[in-house]
């Protein structure tokens, strides 16, 4: 008998968590970018200025130029996943400090107030014009999406899931690379992410990687460049190390379109440079191709 | 003071020792030299192993494998692009057990160093790393990897030829692999360039090697926007093998003589060796699936978080 209450008790319990969390996740949701009329910004590629209200309803694309501007981690799985099918995973994660770091925790804090993530990696389940599968996100917003233990540690899990659900996923990846306030641990999370590739690979899933403006470091030295099909954005900033870092090195300036998308797809590390507005289209078509024929 | 400068002055010291000839006041000197050495070379800060680690006359890969293996054959290039000599590979035999080694080495002369570029490999010499360790797979062999480098060059070949791409595919090869594999850090142990032939079953380092996310220089100029202050970054970036060790990243040190591996690298060379061979005896008794399991495990554990787990509750929708 006692058994039973328990049980009940329990339940009622989760449930009560349940609507504290999607309490939470609506006010998420409010949190849609919203800008007044008469806001403008300058485009980092031609230096003209766009109405960023505009730019927002043009895929944040410069209608100038068609330079592609960084995306939130929200906007993005708004803009790439059908609606009201994501479902977030892997929440509750808390970023610490190891190192005892001065201002860490700070600026932490400040990110997640501003950026309403838990790190600078979000993933969860959704559908591509009707195809099911596993998306992440990496957002640049939230300290140049620097790859830490949080951010390491959701990435493995988002292969796991995919693994568990035997779905295909798919990585946005941006990132300056690894996190240096976390020190030897952010560089052990570029093992632990490929790690976990090697064994999404031997259950022979699909792995799409998107790279975006930036990835370089860490990230690109790990899962980014690890995909079975490598996608990338026009103009986006892909590389090991960051330019600055190599004009220091060789002394001398680099050539134009240095460590871009097209470079990248030139010189055979990239599958194909996408444009953002062909990207869901495209994406989709790749996982229509490896539909398994249950 | 910094520990080239108490070097340099035992040294000073020694020579005008030795001019003196001998009697026992030079016995008394000599004891009280020790004495000094005892007493100021014990205890040393991070940025004094930093020094250490990158010494001139610490010795380098081929050193220890000249000791612990006579019968070493380097093998050559990548069979792709070609022959990186900052990675040096090969087989050899050490105490009778034949085993794949591949080491980063260092230059001891400036034109040794500009050969070996610093020991900063460009991908095709993690490439010829892996053409090299997938043969230790196929034929069971295992392997032994020496670290030693400022980290993966940054310069446009190696952009061009795909250095992410290169040390990506090492790490995730590597912990695929079901072969003992031992990692020694013997030197700098510096960001992606040292992890692409780090992830092993047992990762050892010498007392006063670094193994780190980046230089403390670069870590300096990123935090405070000034190369100078490395000491300090040296100190709050962990990178000693004490700390390494406290955080279980590495699995065991192995100890030094006093003031550093060239003060006695015989001595060195045979903890190294005797290390080494201590590890593979435990290794060897595991089966292939053992091996394969633990080492994945290791590497799943990496990392410091918490977590309040929110996923009996199915997620939530945004």
């Amino acid at each position: 008998m006692t058994n039973i209450a328990n049980t009940l008790h329990k339940r009622k319990r989760i449930k009560n968590d349940l609507r504290i969390v999607q309490e939470q996740s609506s006010f998420i949701k409010a949190q849609k970018m919203d800008v007044p009329e008469g806001l403008y910004e300058k485009c980092p590629s031609c230096n003209r200025t766009v109405n960023m209200k505009k730019n927002i309803d043009n895929d944040y694309i410069c209608k100038h130029c068609g330079n592609h501007f960084r995306m939130r981690a929200i906007d993005r799985i708004r803009y790439i996943v059908d609606e009201d099918t994501f479902v977030e995973k892997g929440l509750g994660f808390i970023t610490l400090n190891p190192l005892f770091q001065d201002g860490y925790e700070e600026k932490i804090n400040k990110y997640k107030k501003t950026t309403n993530l838990d790190d600078a990696y979000i993933y969860g389940y959704g559908t591509i014009n009707g195809q099911q599968c596993v998306i992440g996100v990496m957002d640049s917003y939230f300290l140049m999406g620097s790859m830490g233990s949080v951010v390491g540690e959701k990435v493995t899990k988002s292969f796991e899931y995919a693994i568990y659900k035997k779905l295909p996923i798919i990585i946005f990846t941006a990132s300056g690379g690894a996190r240096m306030q976390e020190g030897i641990f952010s560089l052990m999370q570029m093992a632990k992410t490929s790690a976990a590739v090697a064994k999404l690979s031997r259950m022979g899933l699909l792995y799409i990687s998107v790279l975006t403006h930036p990835t370089t470091g860490g990230v690109t030295a790990s899962f980014a460049t690890l995909g079975d099909i490598i996608l990338a954005e026009p103009g986006a900033l892909i590389g090991f190390a960051g330019p600055r870092v190599i004009e220091q090195t060789i002394k001398q300036t680099l050539p134009e379109g240095f460590q871009t998308a097209e470079f990248m797809e030139e010189k055979g590390f990239v599958d194909k440079v996408v444009h953002r507005k062909d990207l869901k289209k495209t994406l989709a078509k790749l996982l229509m191709f490896h539909r398994r024929h249950a | 003071m910094d520990i080239l400068a108490k070097e340099r002055k035992v040294k000073e010291l020694e020579k005008q020792i030795s001019a003196l000839g001998e009697g026992e006041v030079v016995e008394k000197l000599k004891k009280e030299i020790a004495r000094y050495k005892e007493k100021e070379m014990t205890r040393l800060t991070a940025w004094d192993r930093v020094l250490l680690a990158r010494h001139g006359q610490r010795p380098t890969a081929l050193d220890f494998i000249q000791y612990m293996s006579p019968d070493f054959i380097e093998l050559h290039g990548d069979r792709l692009y070609r022959d990186d000599p900052s990675i040096i590979g090969g087989i050899g035999t050490i105490d009778g057990v034949v085993f794949t080694i591949i080491a980063q080495q260092k230059g001891k002369t400036l034109e040794e160093n500009l050969e070996r570029n610093f020991a900063m490999p460009h991908p095709e010499g993690y490439r010829k790393a892996l053409r090299l360790m997938k043969q230790a797979q196929k034929f069971g062999r295992p392997i032994l990897t020496l670290i030693d480098t400022p980290g993966a060059y940054p310069g446009i070949g190696a952009e061009e030829r795909g250095q992410g791409h290169a040390i990506a595919q090492n790490l995730l090869e590597m912990s695929e692999f079901n072969v003992p594999i031992i990692a020694v850090v013997i030197g700098e142990g510096g960001s992606g360039g040292a992890l692409a032939l780090g992830v092993a079953n047992k990762v050892m380092m010498l007392e006063n090697a670094i193994y780190s996310i980046l230089s403390p220089e670069g870590y300096a100029s990123i935090i405070w926007k000034d190369a100078n202050m490395a000491p300090k970054a040296a100190e709050v970036m962990k990178l000693t093998a004490y700390d390494l060790k406290e955080f279980s990243i590495i699995d065991r040190i192995i100890m030094e003589p006093l003031g550093g591996a060239h003060f006695d690298k015989l001595k060195t060379f045979q903890d190294t060796k005797n290390a080494i061979m201590e590890e593979f005896s435990k290794l060897r008794r595991l089966s292939p699936t053992e091996l394969h399991y633990l080492k994945n495990n290791k590497i799943r554990n990496y990392g410091f978080l918490q977590r309040f787990n929110y996923d009996n509750l199915g997620g939530i929708k945004r």
